[in-house]
């Protein structure tokens, strides 16, 4: 086998780190959706407040994904087309619920009325748990293994994707999105819902860690091609066992950063043990794909690191910032501030302008 | 069908729809920044007035659209790896990389300000907030600029150079790399043709919708009666609110017809040189011409436009124009279908293998009836928003107190029936530079024809049942969202802007704030 150079592999982990990054701030929205089901029954405007917790930063996460996999397209042609056109029906489900989802972001409040609004309300939680499952399944055979016939092509079927441990995945997807939605809700909402969520959080949290350390252990020892693995294994155990006792004392801050980390460790495990291969193929090892044998060539990757490296930082300064503005509790900023009379005038001219009533 | 015909349709049904919504999020999003530009900049307090409640209007049908927009573009990414596995692996060292930029540079730009613009009104201050719309609408204008360098490799191969050891296209630092790729002539000219056709759907919609809001008031006034409060609030929407945006939508109409003609005539010029097939089957040019004609109509017998080019018939002819087209003299000698055809089958042979490795015949004729009707249709269509600007700057004519209104219907329909025909023109001009190119999916650069490759070579191993299913579920659900998209798009376009109040004692509007302080 190739030896991977050093840009193929920063180019492995800057994949990684776009994924990681998706997964840590759209893992929180698809969190949030799956909540409109949670709290279905404490009636429309409950949905609509929890909503709006992401409403001015759900799309700039979802484009971690868009940018993502251009960036695997352009640094990893091969393992995109293998990738991307082996695993075609799952893809295929995932992309139609990410574009309802989309749209039940932005028209939800567009017409007032009950029956359209909880029309995308069922939309919104299908666009939670959906994606979040079908990710956890893709992952995991990412990370296991496919089938891979001479020609590259993938050659298992959508029956054959849907594989206990991969299934597993998929649950333990939902469980830690949940829970990292619930408890950003806990950072984002007041009164009876922010108790509601931080009641929710303290019963999720076990399921998840049941889940979650079945599925890592199970990938550790079958499927890891690397021992340092154990290190974020062990990092994203703490900080999911530290919700416990940061959820019970309503430390929400802190709960909500445990489950950063465990996205970002868990993440890092599944990259991290996935290495040198980027697709390993069960049947015939030969057949592979490896960080080696994917990528782009290295005049490429260096081209491609520059503009990254110009680029990414204006990225994150100005999603920063974004997330800075809008930093309040969505239902408590009036009595917060100063000049509550302002602010309240601010919301009617927002909805003049948007929803025009 | 097979795999490849059907997964072409989906490629066709999906971009085509895709391109229904983007080019009015391009071209509408500068016209509100422009919009709310003048409202803040504006001292008078009327005028400050009108633009800030357009803003608005014009804001809320851009955030409807957006939503599709975006909905519909990760399709278009991820599709080229799910159908077009093997295109992927031959350009991808160099296609990918416009892509990425593409995210890098334009759309977290445009999302994460968008966020900021939408919900930020009232928390950021006047000028950051209107900041924030300039950098959506440089945001959409850089995303079609990274998408069509992406294209424009496709059209003419640039900056790369074929490995013969994988058989892949490479981007190579010896002919200029991304730079040249980013910097490829035909990009150069598509992008502005692009652009500018986005700001004609813009300025089409923003024209329409605002006159038929204008006949509407200024027929309320007339019927109430200038002398009452309402007819006077009616007169004042029709002629200080709709009239000014009438005629700011004819604005932008005017600059993109400019940069239309230039960029297309430019554009015209390459494709003759880079792509000759492509133009003369655009003119359906059976023979090689000197001094050809452009043809107006066009008529051909049962195999015409598919199998036998010599089936056609020109009815209608403008001598010389398409001479004149390609070389800007009218005595150029043009090479026709026919002559081209040969001349490929020699130099690129009669069969290629595709990609489950089976020898088959090639065509090297895209289909004439298409690329001949597209063609005409993309430039046809523009005649409509040409009418339009005219008669809405002849029926708003006239300053200050003379300025005028109109309450004619006819104009009132004929203005909303301009609103979709850019829409179409632009989709008929995508139809045509991507079915032109056809058999190939990388057409060979004349100067250089060792990167190539055809659609055949191009698709994915997938069964065809697979692609099948996802041609199915995409075109149903793009189908029920068109319905909704314009249902919401009719609901708020006709809702219109609420009418300015004056308060009694102090004389004062009652003008939307657009912005306060944290």
């Amino acid at each position: 086998m190739l030896d991977p150079t050093v840009l193929q592999t920063l180019w492995f982990a800057l994949i990684g780190f776009f994924f990681l990054a998706y997964f840590v701030l759209e893992g929180f929205d698809f969190g949030v959706q799956m909540n409109v089901g949670a709290f279905w029954r404490r009636g429309d405007a409950a949905r609509g407040t929890v909503l709006k917790t992401v409403g001015p930063v759900w799309d700039g996460n979802e484009v971690f994904l868009i940018t993502g996999g251009a960036l695997l397209f352009a640094a990893f042609p091969e393992w995109y087309a293998s990738l991307f056109s082996g695993f075609y029906l799952a893809l295929l489900l995932l992309l139609l619920v990410l574009i309802v989802r989309v749209c039940a972001f932005k028209w939800r409040g567009k017409v007032d009325s009950a029956r359209w609004r909880t029309s995308w309300d069922i939309v919104h939680v299908l666009g939670g748990f959906a994606p979040a499952l079908l990710w956890g399944v893709a992952f995991s055979n990412i990370v296991a293994g496919v089938a891979i016939d001479e020609n590259r092509w993938v050659t298992t079927s959508l029956v054959g994707l849907l594989n206990p441990f991969a299934l597993l995945g998929g649950v333990v997807f939902v469980l830690l999105f949940w829970l990292h939605g619930t408890l950003y809700l806990t950072l984002k909402v007041t009164g009876e819902l922010r108790a509601a969520a931080n009641r929710l959080a303290g019963i999720l949290v076990w399921p998840t860690i049941l889940a979650g350390a079945a599925y890592l252990l199970w990938y550790q020892l079958a499927h890891s091609h690397a021992g340092w693995t154990w290190v974020p294994l062990l990092i994203a155990a703490v900080a999911l066992v530290a919700v416990v006792p940061l959820n019970r004392l309503r430390r929400e801050g802190l709960a909500f950063t445990a489950t950063v980390a465990a996205i970002s460790a868990s993440v890092v495990t599944l990259f991290g043990g996935l290495f040198p291969y980027v697709l390993p193929a069960s049947n015939t090892p030969a057949h592979s794909l490896t960080v080696a044998n994917a990528s782009s060539t290295e005049h490429t990757l260096t081209v491609m690191l520059v503009a990254l490296c110009i680029l990414l930082p204006l990225i994150l300064a100005y999603t920063f910032w974004a997330y800075r503005v809008f930093r309040h509790r969505v239902t408590d900023e009036e009595s917060d501030l100063p000049g509550s009379a302002l602010l309240e005038k601010a919301k009617a001219g927002y909805r003049e302008a948007f929803e025009q009533e | 069908m097979e795999a490849l015909d059907i997964a072409r349709w989906q490629f066709g049904i999906t971009t085509v729809y895709h391109f229904i919504f983007v080019p009015l999020t391009i071209g509408l999003s500068l016209l509100v920044a422009v919009m709310q530009t003048t409202s803040v900049l504006s001292k008078d307090p009327v005028r400050k007035d009108a633009w800030t409640r357009m803003t608005k209007f014009f804001g809320s049908l851009l955030i409807v659209n957006f939503g599709i927009g975006i909905a519909t573009g990760i399709v278009q990414e991820f599709q080229f790896g799910m159908n077009w596995s093997e295109y992927s692996r031959f350009v991808g060292d160099v296609f990918g990389a416009p892509l990425a930029l593409e995210g890098l540079a334009a759309f977290f730009l445009e999302s994460v300000f968008l966020g900021l613009w939408i919900f930020g009104w009232g928390k950021l201050p006047e000028k950051i907030h209107l900041l924030t719309i300039w950098a959506v609408a440089i945001g959409s204008t850089l995303s079609a600029y990274f998408i069509i360098a992406a294209n424009s490799f496709m059209q003419h191969p640039v900056g790369a150079m074929l490995n013969p050891e994988t058989g892949r296209a490479e981007l190579d630092p010896s002919q200029g790399s991304l730079w040249a790729v980013l910097t490829n002539v035909t990009a150069m000219a598509a992008f502005p043709h692009v652009v500018s056709g986005a700001w004609l759907v813009a300025g089409a919609f923003v024209t329409g919708v605002a006159s038929w809001h204008m006949v509407r008031h200024h027929n309320r006034a007339r019927d109430i009666g200038l002398e009452t409060p309402e007819g006077e609030e009616h007169h004042h929407a029709a002629r200080d609110l709709y009239r000014p945006v009438v005629r700011f939508g004819v604005i932008a109409m005017f600059i993109s017809a400019i940069v239309l003609v230039v960029s297309g005539d430019f554009q015209a010029q390459i494709m003759f040189k880079q792509q000759p097939m492509k133009m003369a089957s655009a003119e359906a040019l059976c023979e090689t011409e000197t001094g050809a004609s452009f043809s107006i109509l066009t008529v051909g017998g049962p195999n015409a436009f598919s199998e036998n080019c010599d089936d056609v018939t020109h009815l209608i002819e403008v001598p010389y124009v398409t001479s004149f087209l390609a070389t800007h003299t009218f005595d150029a000698e043009l090479q026709g279908v026919n002559d081209l055809s040969a001349q490929y089958q020699e130099q690129f042979g009669e069969t290629v293998t595709d990609v489950h490795g089976q020898e088959i015949a090639v065509d090297y004729r895209p289909n004439l009836f298409v690329t001949y009707w597209s063609f005409r249709l993309m430039m046809g269509l523009a005649a409509f928003s040409g009418i339009l600007a005219f008669w809405a700057l002849w029926v708003t004519r006239g300053k200050g107190e003379n300025a005028r209104t109109t309450g004619s219907k006819l104009f009132q329909w004929f203005a909303v029936l301009s609103i979709p025909m850019p829409f179409f023109a632009n989709s008929a001009g995508w139809v045509f530079t991507e079915m032109g190119r056809q058999p190939w999916v990388v057409h060979p650069n004349p100067d250089d024809p060792t990167i190539r490759l055809m659609t055949t070579q191009a698709v994915s191993g997938n069964p065809g049942w697979m692609v099948a299913t996802s041609l199915i579920a995409f075109t149903l659900v793009y189908g029920v969202l068109a319905v909704i998209w314009f249902q919401m798009m009719r609901k708020a376009a006709l809702k219109g802007v609420p009418l300015p109040k004056r308060d009694p004692d102090s004389d004062e509007l009652d003008t939307p704030t657009l912005s306060f302080e944290y």
